[in-house]
């Protein structure tokens, strides 16, 4: 266990390390100007080109400037937007709203995705299963582009079942759509891998051995194939996590939640280059320490990788 | 005794003087999309409290497939019981509903598989897979249960059990994880005991070792054994009587000493031809001719005939030949017993 | 035992008929597959929309009428009009075009480039493999359409730009780490197998053992990573042109239709639902042929 988490620990201090260089590197390498291109299209005035090249070091070498960046990163100074705001205090404010958003979408998402999932196996060949194969091929061929607004649309304005937008109070009832929608996103990859996964397992020898010992098939199924079943689906979560941070720059768009991803789709909007960039940052920062999470997990799931 | 032992003694019909398990003309097929494979067709014998019978036969011949349908345990669909009858102290299991056959399984009837890596949960502890059974079968608590446990893995000779059971299956050897496989057999204390090749992936030393010890834990508790193998070598020290398998079904029962000194069915003696004797060293091994039938297509009349070198045309013939009383406590399906046994 | 017919059968194999080789069998498969035959019916129709739109429609995308706001379906206008006035029929078939363009310009990029770091890890292994691997997660660091945003926007010209080439190539140099994973583990495995093993004895060079050994029978699984790419690739030109970092200017594209028909959904649905289910039909149509395909070449998940 300890080799293993210190392996998985060294490589992604490599992962991290190389990722902030990529994101640095195209957000300010390679460009004729990088404050014009931090800017947008928009004309740079004298001072805001000083401020641009003290905050970001433009006037030193390109390792350095990848120093400042990392260190600003690190100790939690994002600077300031072109329009003068603290992007720190813009993230900080936004954040709250985003983890219940994506909280409830990776509750909803998880609970549906196991049990109709494990239900689909077990019945595989038969209607439910070809039934729920096909609406996840649906979900599978929705983008969020589509499924946000035609969802708003739908079920919030022409059917009035949930508040079309949630500017105004975030609550569980104003984020139920958004998350809903921001959950269509994941559910049905988490669903194929658990029903394939399941269907694999329960050809399993020790399912045998747990049917021989007189255990009843609901104890069979949800204590010895599911815990095997969740290790593959387990380690989708990470890849979700970017699923539904992409998923949230549009939900949070649509449906009017001012959370993290309706502040950076501002920023891309506006082409606020410093909020762009710093909210990004943020956010690879963030998949990548919940990768190790799930990492870790995966361990403490899987006694065989636990002793390795 | 819990409610779930109270109940179990009022199984309908229940008759404590009927035999322990009796098997009749048991047929299992796999309904699968390449046709539908007859693996068992037909088998018959008969357990009693102290005894060992062995299965014998070939690799495909239908002895898992039977074992698991005296458990219940059938992948179904594919497998379907298409006939016959499981009696256990004279209740008909397979008439049973599921709920009152589950508390047969382990409770009465129990059973340890071939490979016991892949038979074990990778992600539980052993002491939770052994545990599981008090906690399910007899509603103890954590603590009990797990106290059994313990004294389970000393009785099939784990070193250091109390630490052992928290580990997980890959942590054990081969042998030691055969051991906690027949731990959890034997956990409920069952009358009947299956054992499916319970050696065949272990080393020969300890293929020993585990023999002596399912022998030795057989005649503590009187139970009768089922010991499954297609290597005639193993059972010969162990086993009282034998019944030989062939394309699903017995084709040859017998006390184990007749059967090693006079077979009555071509098929047992080609087997017997094959092994290879100390005795006889430097003689030529004679392997069976032929392959085993494909069961999806089994041979009409005798299923051996296309490999037998005493077949004549009444073999080809169905119905299949009956099982000829050839002795007190003999059986042997073929129609030329009596040239076979040399008389 | 004289007739001729039951000797035949006696003699041929279980589930006779002559052996056929793994891409034999999923063809076989997939003949019969309705699943496959409908989303080939489906690609086929909207690649000829992308490479001949007139032939659906005559009307002219670009040619809009602010009198005919949100005007329902009328004349060739099947789908009515849209806030600006142009014919929302022709501007989702002419979108087409782009999001076809993008989609297999991207998936091609991130094919060569996911076929190359592959075949190296998988053939070489060792420090290669490991150099490479981490570069596959280091890109995977990155969430997907978080990187695309970003690198998006940089990679576009500016002024002018339509931003095709800079979406492929964002796309491409994005998504090609699953590819490139597939093709690592089947070489791997291929690498392993008897034939490979003998060519090599037999003094076959690396070269010639990756392309006619081993790529030819690591080829399957991923050529069905890529179809589902590239509905995925289609899918994330829709979102970046909807968050304005995709498609721009003169150029039309479901994701740009989508965004400017959601604030007027109320008003009028049809301009954001037609594209909406252009592009969902179009996504569709390639995962279910990758899903066929796949279930063709691995018949166990079935
Ligand atoms: N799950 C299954 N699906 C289809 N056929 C099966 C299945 N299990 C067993 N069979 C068939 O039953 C035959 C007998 O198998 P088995 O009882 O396991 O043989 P053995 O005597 O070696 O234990 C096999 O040859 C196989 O064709
Ligand atoms: S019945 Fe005929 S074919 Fe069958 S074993 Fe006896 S002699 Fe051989
Ligand atoms: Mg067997």
């Amino acid at each position: 266990m300890f080799r293993y988490i210190v392996r998985r620990l060294l490589q992604m201090i490599l992962t991290f390390f190389g990722a902030t260089f990529v994101v640095f590197a195209l957000m300010f390498a390679n460009q004729d100007d990088p404050i014009q291109a931090l800017a947008g299209e928009k004309p740079v005035s004298a001072s805001l080109r000083a401020a641009l090249t003290e905050r970001y070091h433009l006037d030193e070498g390109f390792l350095s400037q990848y120093w400042y960046y990392m260190s600003n990163l690190l100790t939690g100074d994002l600077g300031v937007t072109l329009t003068g705001r603290d992007i720190s205090a813009l993230l900080a404010e936004a954040w709250p709203r985003t983890l219940q958003l994506s909280l409830m979408a990776i509750v909803l998402a998880a609970v549906l995705a196991v049990t109709a999932g494990v239900w689909s196996a077990i019945r595989r060949g038969g209607a439910l299963d070809n039934g729920i194969l096909a609406f996840t091929l649906l979900l599978l061929a929705m983008p969020i582009v589509v499924l946000a607004p035609v969802a708003q649309l739908v079920f919030g304005m022409e059917l009035g079942w949930f508040p079309a937008t949630a500017s105004r109070e975030i609550s569980f009832y104003t984020l139920m759509l958004p998350a809903i929608v921001l959950a269509t996103t994941v559910v049905a990859t988490q669903l194929r891998v658990t029903r394939t996964s399941v269907v694999e397992n329960l050809r399993a020898d020790y399912v045998r051995t747990a049917r021989a010992k007189g255990l009843t098939p609901r104890r069979v199924t949800w204590v010895h194939v599911l815990r095997n079943s969740l290790i593959p689906v387990i380690t989708l979560i990470g890849v979700d996590l970017g699923t539904l941070m992409s998923g949230a720059l549009v939900t949070e768009e649509v449906f009017n939640i001012p959370g993290v991803g309706f502040n950076l789709a501002r920023g891309i909007r506006n082409e606020d280059g410093p909020l762009v960039v710093g909210f990004v940052s943020i956010l690879v920062i963030v998949f990548l320490v919940v990768n190790l999470i799930v990492d870790l997990l995966y361990a403490a799931l899987d006694p065989r990788i636990r002793y390795e | 005794m819990t409610d779930i032992q109270a109940s179990m003694d009022v199984l309908p019909g229940l008759d404590p003087r009927a035999p322990l398990l009796q098997i009749n003309d048991l047929h299992v097929e796999f309904r699968t999309r390449d046709g539908v494979a007859k693996a068992v067709n037909g088998a018959s014998f008969r357990l009693s409290p102290g005894e060992t019978l062995a299965i014998l036969g070939e690799s495909g011949c239908g002895k898992s497939v039977t074992a698991q349908a005296i458990m219940g345990i059938l992948e179904s669909p594919p497998g379907h019981i298409t006939r016959g009858e499981v009696r256990y102290r004279g209740v008909d299991l397979l008439k049973l509903p599921e709920h009152e056959r589950r508390k047969v399984r382990a409770n009465k009837i129990a059973m340890i598989f071939q490979d016991a890596l892949s038979a074990l949960n990778p992600v539980y502890t052993v002491g939770f897979q052994l545990a599981e059974l008090f906690r399910a079968h007899r509603g103890m608590s954590r603590a009990d249960a797990k106290n059994r446990a313990i004294g389970l893995l000393d009785q099939v000779r784990i070193p250091a059990a109390r630490a052992r059971i928290n580990d997980y299956p890959h942590q054990f050897s081969g042998g030691m994880r055969q051991r906690v496989m027949i731990a959890m057999a034997l956990a409920l204390d069952p009358e009947v005991l299956i054992a499916d090749e319970p050696t065949t992936a272990l080393d020969v030393t300890v293929q020993a070792q585990i023999m002596s010890l399912l022998a030795e834990l057989q005649r503590q508790r009187n139970m009768g054994l089922i010991l499954i193998t297609h290597d005639m070598g193993v059972v010969a020290d162990v086993a009282d009587r034998i019944s030989v398998m062939y394309a699903g079904r017995v084709i040859e029962e017998a006390p184990v000493y007749d059967i090693y000194a006079r077979p009555a069915h071509p098929y047992t003696r080609a087997l017997l031809e094959s092994i290879p004797r100390l005795d006889l060293k430097g003689h030529q091994l004679t392997a069976i001719r032929g392959l085993p039938p494909v069961l999806t297509d089994i041979p009409s009349g005798c299923a051996f005939n296309p490999r037998c070198r005493y077949a004549k045309d009444p073999c080809l013939q169905d119905p299949p030949p009956p099982a000829y009383a050839i002795a007190p406590h003999r059986t042997a399906r073929c129609h030329f017993f009596r040239e076979v046994l040399g008389e | 035992m004289s007739d001729p017919n039951l000797i035949a059968m006696a003699e041929a194999p279980a589930g006779s008929g002559r052996p056929r080789s793994l891409a034999g069998d999923a063809w076989h498969d997939l003949r019969r597959n309705k699943i496959f035959w409908a989303s080939s019916v489906l690609v086929l129709v909207v690649l000829l929309m992308a490479l001949a739109p007139s032939l659906f429609t005559s009307a002219d995308p670009a040619a809009c009428a602010l009198s005919n706001k949100h005007k329902g379906p009328a004349g060739g206008a099947l789908f009515g009009y849209d806030f600006q006035g142009c014919d929302v029929f022709a501007r989702t078939v002419h979108g087409t075009r782009n999001s076809i363009e993008v989609g297999f310009l991207s998936t091609l990029l991130a094919g060569v480039i996911g076929l190359c770091f592959g075949l190296a890890a998988g053939y070489y292994g060792g420090a290669v493999d490991a150099v490479l691997s981490r570069g596959i997660d280091i890109v995977l660091g990155i969430p997907f359409l978080l990187g695309a945003v970003v690198f998006s926007g940089r990679l576009s010209a500016g002024e002018g730009d339509d931003g095709v080439t800079a979406v492929t190539l964002t796309l491409g140099l994005l998504a090609w780490t699953s590819a490139a994973r597939v093709m690592r583990s089947s070489v791997v495995s291929a690498k392993s197998q008897d034939y490979v093993a003998a060519a090599r004895m037999l003094g076959a060079g690396p070269l010639r053992l990756m392309f006619r050994h081993i790529l030819p029978n690591s080829i399957a699984p991923f050529i069905v990573v890529l179809t589902l790419m590239l509905g995925a690739n289609i899918a994330a030109e829709a979102t970046l042109s909807y968050l304005g970092v995709g498609l721009k200017g003169e150029a039309i594209s479901w994701g740009v239709q989508i965004a400017d028909a959601q604030g007027q959904a109320r008003v009028a649905a049809g301009p954001l639902v037609w594209p909406s289910v252009f592009l969902a039909a179009t996504v569709l149509a390639f995962i279910m042929l990758g899903d066929a395909v796949r279930d063709a070449f691995d018949p166990k998940l079935r």
